[in-house]
């Protein structure tokens, strides 16, 4: 498939130039031989990207068609397209038990205070890192903020357990020392926002924090320098300039996280709530929700109502924050 | 009550100190909230069985012991099983994708390339509307029969649609005319791509790799929907059963006889698990903030 099988290049370029000058025969075969060679070589380009799409095509368009799932009463002998329609019995079972109305509840609460704590921590943390000019220890201190992000949901629950364990956590050790009773942390639901809030901060502020601290950097010290001139405090400094520049980045990582805003994060929920049914109340999201009612109850019915539910209010909403953004600022939609 | 100037630069100066003094402290506490979790798991690990059921956790071992490790090693069974499946997983699944992701990314890079624009769409769709774990679920079980199979673990997530946008926008920056003058030399796209491309895009790979080696090193989700046989189970999802059940970790141990010191046991491999990463991050992590910073996924 290779270009170079076909024409060696100095013979073409050779035809085209010379084509120019004499008779037109020449011409149209000098063309001919180009497109032929720019064909092949967009064959070859094809081919690069073939594997790639094929695999995206199995594994994320393969299934939607079986989304209709939600619509039908699966039995596992008829499988998919032999099974029984039901028309909207599954969304009237999903959302009559109340069980809907919890599940979405929880994950947009969720969900909005970790994006809120996340932009207001990496911001304040990008700021006073950008502050350390001495570049050692603000090496040091962003690699020790970075690392959690590589650390497994699986072992955040190790030490969610160390912390919270009824018997021997550190916390309980702790409030023992000081004179108060124990908390059994695992059957208390009421905690658990403020704790998987604080959770979602140790893994994701040093990426976040890294990523305004790039744009942070990248604004041009003269804008500084001007301001300070004109006798510009610090904090005005931060407000008026620091924060409009990187406003961009600001907006698309929010209009990201705001458009993912009915996908929970299933692995920490998974690990960190250790599926205690005590805690369901305040963290049962969609994502949990519809594991659960597949893997434990084995009920197809109910998961794919509530997936399909998921999977079309999420479009709507990312479609829509996109629409916002670019009737604000066109340049800084995403598509 | 004016003061000198030079009193006033001394002021200013003391408050510039104080206000970085500040910062450090600041950013000191924070860097000690993000190690103390994983210190206590290393600390743990490193206590005697029964100081640990005794004092509980603490940052500083009790009892120092490296019982749990030496027990793990002398232990040839499952744990090894799970580390090799891990390592194994791992390494097949991060190179593919990388390899994959990137052929990609760069004929979506290429401004020549007729079909750009239809395949670009074709690879952000997912992005926007994805057909959830139920679908999901029966057609890996159903159609692809992938339950208890390695390959449940390795191919679904082999292109991730965001990277190969980014792995397109970083390659998209690289000198056209380097390219166009392979091109006339009668490079082959292949050539272009291996001995041009490649080398000139480190940052980029090195991050999407990095990435990719963590997703497939840190995945239980794949596991928990789909193994149920334990001698396929990785190193995470094998962490995952044992911290809801102790029960399979003595099981895991049923030959080795003695009574294994199961909660510093577990916390051994956790760390065990973690080592790898902090590795890999170690190494990797100055290719980091320029690979993610590469641009937003516009373009077209």
């Amino acid at each position: 498939m290779s270009g170079k099988t076909l024409v060696p290049p100095e013979a073409t370029s050779q035809a085209v130039t010379s084509g120019l000058a004499s008779a037109k025969p020449t011409q149209w075969t000098a063309l001919g031989q180009r497109l032929r060679r720019e064909r092949a070589r967009s064959g070859t380009l094809f081919l690069m990207a073939l594997p790639g799409m094929l695999v995206l095509f199995t594994f994320s368009y393969l299934p939607l068609p079986d989304m209709i799932l939600a619509f039908k009463d699966f039995k596992a002998a008829q499988g998919v397209w032999g099974s029984r329609w039901v028309g909207l019995t599954n969304f009237q079972f999903l959302f009559g038990t109340g069980t809907a109305w919890r599940i979405i509840r929880n994950t947009l609460f969720l969900n909005s205070l970790f994006i809120v704590a996340t932009l207001v921590g990496s911001l304040v943390l990008a700021t006073l890192l950008n502050e350390i000019s001495d570049s050692f220890f603000a090496r040091i201190y962003q690699s020790i903020l970075f690392f959690p992000y590589f650390v497994s949901y699986v072992i955040v629950g190790y030490f969610v357990f160390i912390f919270l364990s009824s018997d021997n956590g550190v916390v309980n050790h702790v409030l023992q020392n000081v004179g108060r009773q124990p908390v059994n942390w695992f059957n208390q639901p009421a905690y658990w926002p403020f704790i998987l809030t604080l959770v979602t901060l140790w893994h994701n502020l040093g990426y976040y924090t890294v990523i305004y601290l790039a744009g942070i950097i990248a604004i041009n010290p003269e804008y500084y320098e001007a301001a300070r001139i004109d006798g510009a405090t610090k904090w005005q400094e931060i407000r008026y300039i620091m924060l409009p520049l990187i406003r961009p980045l600001i907006i698309i990582n929010v209009l990201l996280a705001v458009g993912r805003i009915f996908f929970a994060n299933f692995d920490m929920f998974i690990n960190v709530t250790r599926q205690q049914g005590a805690l369901l109340p305040t963290t049962d999201v969609i994502d949990t929700y519809v594991y659960r009612t597949l893997t434990a109850i084995g009920n197809f019915n109910m998961a794919s109502a509530a997936g399909l539910f998921q999977a079309v209010a999420g479009f709507i909403l990312v479609i829509l924050a996109n629409w916002i953004v670019r009737r604000v600022d066109a340049d800084q939609a995403l598509f | 009550m004016a003061m000198t100037r030079a009193q006033v630069r001394h002021k200013v100066q003391r408050r510039r100190a104080v206000a970085l003094g500040l910062t450090h402290a600041l950013m000191i506490l924070v860097s000690i909230a993000c190690a103390v979790p994983l210190l206590l798991i290393v600390s743990a690990s490193l206590t005697d069985e029964r100081a640990l059921v005794e004092n509980g956790f603490q940052l500083i071992p009790s009892k120092f012991s490296i019982y749990a490790y030496q027990f793990l090693l002398a232990d040839s069974g499952r744990i090894l099983g799970a580390y090799s499946i891990s390592i194994f997983v791992t390494f097949v699944g991060a190179s593919l994708s990388l390899l994959l992701m990137s052929l990609l990314g760069y004929a979506l890079s290429r401004k020549d390339f007729p079909l750009r624009r239809l395949i670009s769409f074709f690879v952000f769709f997912p992005l926007l509307f994805n057909a959830g774990l139920v679908p999901f679920y029966i057609l890996m079980t159903r159609t692809l029969h992938l339950k208890d199979n390695l390959l449940a673990l390795i191919l679904p997530p082999l292109v991730q649609p965001f990277f190969t946008l980014l792995l397109r926008t970083y390659f998209s920056t690289l000198p056209r005319d380097l390219i166009e003058a392979a091109k006339l030399d009668g490079a082959s796209e292949w050539r272009i791509f291996f001995q041009i491309v490649v080398p000139l895009s480190t940052p980029a790979l090195a991050t999407v790799g990095l990435f990719s080696l963590l997703f497939y090193w840190n995945d239980f989700y794949l596991s928990l929907l789909f193994i149920n046989n334990p001698r396929y189970y990785n190193l995470q999802y094998l962490l995952y059963k044992i911290i809801s059940n102790l029960q399979v970790l003595e099981n895991s141990f049923m030959q080795s006889g003695s009574k294994p010191p199961l909660q510093s046991v577990r916390m051994a491999m956790a760390v065990l698990a973690m080592g790898p990463v902090l590795f890999a991050f170690l190494f990797v992590q100055k290719y980091f903030v320029r690979g993610i910073t590469v641009g937003s996924l516009k373009g077209d």
